[in-house]
């Protein structure tokens, strides 16, 4: 086990940590969404720390990939996708993407 | 009330967990099956990914259990989803970039795809990740163009084709008196493109198999008309 | 480095917290498609947790090499079932999320307690019984009041 080993997995376990309960808590459901992929691509990353490279690029491709493609497609259809989002948030989130909205 | 319960629950959980998490032994697991499959693997199938000789090779049932599993999720969401109609009017095209850079990577998409699927037994990869950007591939036109569609009778029979192919290569292996799924032919030389019997064949129908049932679902999913 | 922090500790935390997290959300939140979401992070957990029990400490990939000196490789066996378990994820979230399609098709909406409540009252407008009486009373007639010793006794021994 090498130092530099030692600090991206805690970079990424905190990133992940945080990014779950963001998933969690965030009003905006689309980036709901984003923040449970970042989940999946850190994971995927760890996986590749942990020597396991053939699960890696299936969570990659399915966890980060895939998933996140069928929940955003899903929120279209339940009506959930809106990225300019109502007053009622106004966290930073929503605010960065409605910029992006705008542009 | 339900929120007190619900904390109480997951603290609980968490230190149940983190108690049995404290006996294992991080970093050196008693490995006797591993140990022996990774000394028996290079005789035996031929992979020099040893992964996929236990996903294949040792545990080939579960896969094919696996393939089954996916295959009535896949089929019970297209039920549950209903087969509507589209309204392709009241969705908005693709802009710019996503149409032409969705032509532009098509090829390449198709190319790793196949890449991945027959490097399986060599390198990392295989045949349900190159399944899923195969279907990521046939599924990006669509969103560049609403009105495209997936020809689902297509996808359907290429299914039913590698589906019916892992089982039967399956079978063959049974009527040279050998078990069921068990790696055949001749293995080659460890490391080449063509070796491992067997494993190719079925990681080619695994990831054939994959990528038409994820793009129905998602051409599914994408297609039916939203509700507003 | 901070003393006490090792990477044990590290990847733990990470996977535990993770199952953590997702079964909490499971059991707190209060929007179904929060529930799905909370469902895919406690399996993203999992597959840490089983991916880390084939872990060893200097160990290379599970791929052989064309060298002589073979090092020690990490277990590939729980690597082989998480690779499942991915794929089978999809496609059970997938199936998740048409079911709450339909769902919002038919009741409008995905907040639990209001679905709860329309479900509530489809089953007994389908079983023909008056639900708006009282929530805690029992479904049905009015129960019968409990037998006497004596006759209970007697029922016990015909039996």
């Amino acid at each position: 086990m090498s130092e530099v080993e030692l600090w991206i997995a805690l970079i990424l376990g905190i990133m992940m940590l945080s990014s779950a309960v963001l998933a969690l808590v965030v009003k905006n459901h689309l980036a709901a969404v984003a923040a449970a992929s970042v989940v999946s691509l850190g994971l995927a990353l760890l996986f590749a720390l942990m020597r396991a490279p053939d699960v890696a690029m299936t969570e990659a491709a399915v966890g980060a990939g895939l998933s996140s493609l069928i929940l955003a497609l899903a929120l279209r259809r339940l009506g959930l996708w809106q990225i300019d989002s109502g007053s009622d948030n106004s966290n930073l989130l929503s605010a960065s993407t409605r910029g992006k909205e705008d542009a | 009330m339900r929120k007190l319960t619900g904390l109480l629950f997951a603290g609980g959980l968490g230190f149940m967990l983190l108690a049995i998490a404290s006996g294992l032994d991080f970093g050196s697991p008693p490995m006797r099956i591993g140990e022996a499959i990774q000394s028996a693997s290079p005789q035996e199938v031929g992979a020099a990914n040893i992964v996929t000789s236990v996903v294949l090779g040792y545990r080939g049932i579960d896969t094919l259990g696996e393939l089954a599993i996916l295959f009535a999720a896949a089929s019970a969401a297209g039920l549950v989803l209903g087969r509507r109609h589209t309204t392709t009017g009241t969705q908005r095209k693709g802009g710019f970039v996503l149409f032409h850079g969705g032509a532009l990577i098509f090829p390449f998409l198709l190319t790793i795809g196949f890449y991945i699927i027959f490097h399986g037994h060599l390198t990392p990869g295989g045949g349900f990740q190159g399944g899923v950007i195969l279907a990521a591939a046939f599924f990006l036109p669509l969103l560049a163009r609403p009105g495209a569609r997936l020809h689902h009778s297509i996808l359907s029979v290429i299914e039913a084709f590698a589906g019916a192919s892992f089982i039967l290569i399956g079978l063959a292996a049974l009527g040279e008196g050998q078990a069921f799924l068990q790696p055949m032919l001749n293995q080659d030389t460890l490391g080449a493109l063509i070796s491992a019997g067997t494993l190719p064949l079925l990681y080619i129908a695994v990831g054939l198999k994959v990528g038409a049932e994820l793009a129905s679902l998602l051409s599914n999913l994408a297609q039916t008309e939203s509700e507003q | 480095m901070i003393p006490g922090v090792t990477l044990e500790l590290i990847l733990y935390v990470t996977a535990l917290g993770l199952v953590i997290i997702g079964l909490a959300g499971v059991v707190l939140s209060s929007h179904l498609f929060r529930m799905v979401l909370a469902l895919v992070i406690a399996e993203a957990g999992a597959n840490l947790m089983l991916v880390l029990s084939g872990y060893r400490w200097d160990a290379v990939a599970p791929i052989l090499m064309q060298r002589t000196d073979q090092p020690a490789m990490v277990d590939p066996v729980p690597q082989a079932m998480v690779l499942t378990a991915i794929v089978i994820g999809v496609g059970i979230q997938a199936l998740a999320v048409s079911i709450l399609i339909r769902i919002r098709q038919r009741y409008g909406n995905l907040k639990r307690r209001e679905v709860a409540e329309k479900m509530d009252a489809e089953i007994a407008a389908s079983a023909g019984i008056r639900r708006d009486i009282s929530q805690d009373a029992p479904l049905g007639e009015r129960p019968l009041s409990p037998l006497p010793a004596h006759t209970a006794e007697s029922r016990g021994g015909d039996a």
